[in-house]
This record gives structure tokens, C-alpha cells and sequence, in this order.
């Protein structure tokens, strides 16, 4: 007799390849003797040939199959067998006791199927439509939600001054507004360079050098600046923002805050609104002021016009309303920043699926409604700060 | 060949030392059971058995063989002999129930998508769950749930060593009884050595087989129930003679 013990002890000194016999009798039926280790270790690395070679004999049911010299085999083995045999066990079976359990597990298993995927309707297209429709309603709903709730935190800080969350606001600040003065300060002194570069190229094609002024300070201090600082915000402190949030809802964090009496809103969100609302205008004047400076060295090598005298003109040439203009925009981006990052990080389910897909469209949403914004303002504005 | 063996393993956690010295071989067929107060490293030891810590002093074999080095295959194949069921299942939560058990497997990258579905639909049949369950994405499931998916994960490469980290821990009594009784179940029936991190004397004594106890960073004593409790030690007494433990036990001493 072969070793029956499912797990002989060579088992790891040497695993016998599993092997399958085939001995045609004389009255034309197959006898077919498996021997070796049939477990997922030893079947994977040649499962492809051993499934072949069973699913050559097409009655499983009229040959004679002989499992005693199996030495060990696991539920894989058995799930290989048992599929070959058409999910029934062939009546000409030998195998001992411990391999019918196997067996008899599997077939249990099976007999509990009854998977029934439901019936996908003709109309589905219609229904994904409508799916979209009221996805897109309802988070409609909820962001009007947050801003009401926002509203009447304002309201009720506004009796209650003791409890603006002080702490949170000016870590806030700290977080979004002091870490972020090195980005968006180089990315504001490269594009002063690279606008200024290729604008003094078109000008002194038409001897209009002196307008460089204009063209920069127009440019960026009412609609560069603003814009810019904005989208390097958003994906900088709104994925943050979106990311805390959504790990706090998965951590059940905010549930507890709730349980605690403390409004998430008032503890978690204003102190990122307002922390924006103050910080993006500070922000913006700072690139502003540094991506002037990079444009002023380009025209300087460039075209020759001097620090003193681009100081100089830029207030004749740009009224200073242009300044107030982009200090507001910023002010609101900041806001719309980071009202979409936190509605986007408390519709995060406790997955890691929807944590990524909300991070995601919490900055696109944020860019796209900057870039909105902005437009707005583009038309309300068309009168205010234009030197001609 | 002993399944794991421990020798004099030292492990630092930042500034404090967790084991010094710790000895420790678990035999074919053993249910063991390693209990010790909260902090004495019980899980850092889990966590340097399964490969996720590369010991700092001293040696772990599994398998006679050790954890690290050889090369990805190497690694990777010993890897696949033991299954491990995390204290909070850490099931893939991006995946569905039926993704997550079958995950091992695809990574295997041999069985045909048929095979597969087979598969783990019996290993979801074998730890008592139903066919419709499969479909259930992790954040739908009840704790009990969570836990008997993530053993369904742990035996789906057929492992030989099954370690489990606090496998009761947050059910409920009753639930807690059956999955017990669910791991005993398969452990006889797949002739699975298991080792255990468990501080509930309930799951201990239903369970474990033999009993190391981790206390005072070292093993302070191995044997079955009844020979552990013979030592005389405070977190011993503590930890098996309390009113609590008294009634766990099978046979008052």
C-alpha cells in the first residue's frame, strides 16, 4: 500500500510529480492510474499538460479511475479531478477513504450553487442615464448641504466667538498657505520668465519693446497670478484635504467628533475654507510679485529695459484696481477650493477604490470650477481696472 | 522537520527591547497557542514568522528554512506554504469577497479562470459562507464575515501552516464559539499546523493544543494547558487564575 497520510513526511525532501497512467484494457475501456503529489505546489508549474491529458479521455464515466497511489492531494487536486469528471464522481473509482471526504466536500460545495446573476434589462442604457442624472442631482444636494451647514456655523461662531476653532485655522494657514510659498514661487518666477520671453520676441517685431509692461502686468497680476495659484492650491491642499477627510471617514473619525457633540462642519471644513479664503490672497500676491520679478529679468536681458524703469511704469500702465481684482479672485478660488475638497473628502466611502476616485475628482472638480469662476469674474469686470 | 523554529531572537521596536532570547519550535500538527500580556510582542513575533520584520538578532526558520534571502522565487514559493489571517482580516477592500479569495490564486498565474472560480467558491462553502456572499464588496460584511473570508483567503493556496493574530478578537461570543470551532474544523480536516496570538482564554483553551506563554521578553513556558499552568509565575497566575480564567478552564487545579 502507498502512504495514505495526506501529508506524508517526504513531502518536502522530495515532492513526486503528479502523474496520470493510462492503460487501455482489453475490452477497449481506459484504466487510468494517477499517482505523486496531485496538490496546487506540485500541479502548478505543469497543471496546463495534466489537464490536457484528462480532458483526452471524453468518458470519464466508462473508465476505471484509480486514486491509491496518490500520495497527498488537497482540494485543487480534487477540484481538478472532480471538473474532468463532469462535477460527478465516475461509478469505476477506487480511492480511500480520506479522498472521498475531499470529494464529498466538493460535491457539498456544489450543491449549494445556485448563482443566479440577474437578467440584465434591455433598457440599461436608459437606466445608466438615469443613474447619472440622480447621482449628479444628489451631489448637487449635498454640496448645497455643506454650504447651508457652513452658513449657520458662520451664523452661530458669530454669537459664540469663543468657539472658532482657532488651533484648526491657523494649522491650517501653516499647512496650506506657509508650506506652499516655495512651489508656487518657483512655478510663478518660470512662467514670468518663459511669458516675458516670448511676448519680447512678437513686440520688438513691431518696435512696441516699452509695452512688455503692460502686457506682464495686465497679465499676470489680474489673471495669471490668480489662476495659477489657484490650480497648484488645488492639487497641492485640496487632494490633501480630500485625502484627510476621506481617511477620517474611513477611520470612523468623524463619526466619533459627531458622537462627541462637535459639528464636523464647524471643526473639520470651515477651518479649511477660511484658512484658504485668507491664505490664497497672500499666496497670489506673493507669486504675482515673484513672477513679476521673473519677467522683469527676461526683459532686461532681452530686450534692455531696465529694473528702475519697469518699476517705474508698471502703475502708470496698470491701474491698481487690477491688483484688487486679483486679490478677490484669489480670496474666492480659495474658497471654492476648498469647499469642493471637503465634499469630496466626506462623500469618500470606507474603501480605498473610493478614496482614490474622490481625491481625483475633488482636484479636477476644483480646477474645472476655478477656471469657471474665473470666467465670471472675466465678464462682471469687463468695465473695472482696463488703462484703455 | 519542525514547521517554525525560533532561535534566540532578539527584537528592538525603536528604543525597546521586545524579545531577548526567545526560543520557540513548533512541531507538525501542533495548535499553538501564544498568549502574553498586551506590549509583550506577540504579534512583533507573528510579524517576524510570516517574513513581514526581518529578525534582528537570532534566527526563524519555517519549513527548515530561512524567511529571507534566495532570491523573489525562493521567497515567494515558501511564502505560498503558510497562510496568515490578519487581526482585522485586511481583505483587499477595492475587491469584492470573491476577488479577494481568489487574488492568491490568479497571482499564481497557471489556473484557467474556470479552475479558479471553482475554487473559491469551495473555499467559501468550506468556512460556511454562501454562494451569494461572493459578491459582497468587504465594507458590506459584519465582522464575523470579514473574519471567515479573510481564513477563506488565508487557505487558498493550500497552505501547510496556518498563523492567525487575535482570530477572535472583536466577535462577539457566539460568533466567537463557531469560528473557533470553524478553524479546529478545518485544521483537522486539512491537517494544518496552526499558530495563534490570541489573549482570550475562552478561544486558548477551546483551541490551542499547546500553549506558549510570552511574558518578561521571553518564552517563560511551552507545553499543553495543563503543564503551563503548573509554572509559577505572576502573569501566569494572572492570566489563567483570575475569576475570569477560572472559568475557561476545563479542569480546576
Amino acid at each position: 500500500m502507498p502512504p495514505q497520510g495526506r501529508r506524508g513526511s517526504l513531502r518536502a525532501a522530495a515532492m513526486p510529480a503528479p502523474q496520470l497512467q493510462v492503460r487501455t484494457l482489453a475490452d477497449g475501456a481506459a484504466e487510468l492510474t494517477l499517482s505523486g503529489e496531485w496538490t496546487l505546489g506540485a500541479l502548478a508549474p505543469r497543471i496546463g499538460t495534466l489537464v490536457r491529458a484528462l480532458n483526452e479521455h471524453p468518458k470519464p464515466a466508462s473508465s476505471i479511475w484509480d486514486c491509491r497511489q496518490i500520495a497527498t492531494i488537497d482540494s485543487t487536486g480534487a477540484m481538478l479531478l472532480w471538473r474532468a469528471w463532469g462535477r460527478t464522481l465516475p461509478p469505476l473509482l477506487s480511492a480511500s477513504a480520506e479522498q472521498l471526504r475531499i470529494f464529498e466536500r466538493i460535491a457539498a460545495a456544489d450543491r449549494q450553487r445556485a448563482f443566479v446573476s440577474p437578467p440584465s434589462s434591455p433598457f440599461e442604457w436608459l437606466m445608466n442615464i438615469g443613474d447619472g442624472a440622480l447621482r449628479m442631482i444628489r451631489q448637487v444636494l449635498d454640496f448645497t448641504d455643506l454650504l447651508g451647514r457652513l452658513l449657520l456655523d458662520s451664523a452661530y461662531l458669530l454669537r459664540h466667538p469663543g468657539e472658532i476653532p482657532r488651533r484648526e485655522i491657523f494649522a491650517n494657514i501653516y499647512k496650506s498657505g506657509v508650506r506652499a510659498m516655495p512651489v508656487t514661487a518657483l512655478v510663478g518666477f518660470l512662467i514670468g520668465i518663459v511669458m516675458s520671453y516670448l511676448s519680447a520676441r512678437q513686440l520688438r517685431n513691431f518696435g512696441a519693446d516699452v509695452y512688455i509692461v503692460n502686457i506682464l502686468g495686465l497679465g499676470i497680476i489680474r489673471e495669471l497670478g490668480p489662476v495659477l495659484v489657484a490650480v497648484l492650491v488645488a492639487g497641492r491642499s485640496g487632494s490633501a484635504m480630500t485625502a484627510q477627510l476621506g481617511v477620517m471617514r474611513v477611520t470612523e473619525e468623524t463619526d466619533a467628533l459627531a458622537a462627541m457633540g462637535v459639528s464636523r462642519s464647524l471643526r473639520l471644513v470651515l477651518p479649511k475654507v477660511v484658512a484658504l479664503a485668507l491664505t490664497m490672497p497672500l499666496l497670489v500676491l506673493w507669486t504675482t510679485a515673484i513672477a513679476l520679478v521673473g519677467g522683469m529679468v527676461s526683459a532686461q536681458l532681452q530686450l534692455d529695459i531696465s529694473y528702475g524703469y519697469f518699476f517705474d511704469l508698471l502703475p502708470k500702465v496698470v491701474p491698481v484696481a487690477n491688483l484688487w481684482i486679483g486679490l478677490v479672485k484669489g480670496c474666492v478660488f480659495g474658497i471654492v477650493v476648498a469647499l469642493v475638497a471637503c465634499h469630496f473628502g466626506l462623500r469618500v466611502r470606507p474603501n480605498t477604490e473610493s478614496l482614490s476616485a474622490n481625491t481625483t475628482s475633488s482636484v479636477v472638480i476644483a480646477i474645472t470650477a476655478v477656471i469657471l469662476v474665473d470666467a465670471i469674474f472675466a465678464i462682471a469686470t469687463r468695465q473695472i481696472g482696463m488703462p484703455f | 522537520m519542525k514547521i517554525v523554529s525560533i532561535r534566540d531572537l532578539s527584537t528592538r521596536l525603536g528604543e525597546v527591547l521586545v524579545h531577548r532570547g526567545v526560543n520557540l519550535e513548533l512541531e507538525r500538527g501542533d495548535v499553538m497557542a501564544l498568549v502574553g500580556g498586551s506590549g509583550s510582542g506577540k504579534t512583533a513575533l507573528l510579524n517576524q514568522i510570516v517574513g513581514l520584520r526581518a529578525p534582528d538578532q537570532g534566527e526563524i526558520r519555517v519549513f527548515g528554512q530561512p524567511l529571507h534571502g534566495g532570491g523573489r522565487a525562493r521567497e515567494a514559493g515558501l511564502r505560498r506554504r503558510f497562510g496568515v489571517l490578519f487581526q482585522h482580516g485586511a481583505l483587499f477592500s477595492a475587491f469584492n469577497v470573491f476577488d479577494n479569495i481568489a487574488f492568491p490564486l490568479r497571482e499564481l498565474r497557471v489556473l484557467d479562470a474556470g479552475l479558479v472560480h471553482d475554487l473559491v467558491m469551495l473555499k467559501l462553502a468550506m468556512v460556511e459562507l454562501l454562494p451569494r456572499h461572493a459578491r459582497l464588496m468587504p465594507a458590506e460584511l459584519s465582522g464575523g464575515m470579514v473574519k471567515r473570508v479573510a481564513l477563506a483567503r488565508a487557505l487558498a493556496l493550500e497552505p501547510e501552516l496556518l498563523l492567525l493574530d487575535e482570530p477572535t478578537a472583536g466577535l462577539d461570543p457566539d460568533r466567537s464559539d463557531s469560528f473557533v470551532r470553524l478553524i479546529r474544523m478545518l485544521g483537522e480536516e486539512l491537517d494544518l499546523t496552526v499558530l495563534f496570538v490570541s489573549h482570550d482564554l475562552d478561544t486558548v483553551a477551546a483551541l490551542a493544543t499547546r500553549v506558549a506563554v510570552l511574558a518578561e521578553q521571553r518564552i517563560l513556558a511551552v507545553g499543553s494547558m495543563a503543564e503551563v499552568t503548573q509554572y509559577d509565575h505572576p502573569f501566569i497566575r494572572n492570566f489563567f487564575f483570575s475569576e475570569r480564567g477560572r472559568r475557561a478552564l476545563p479542569t480546576p487545579t
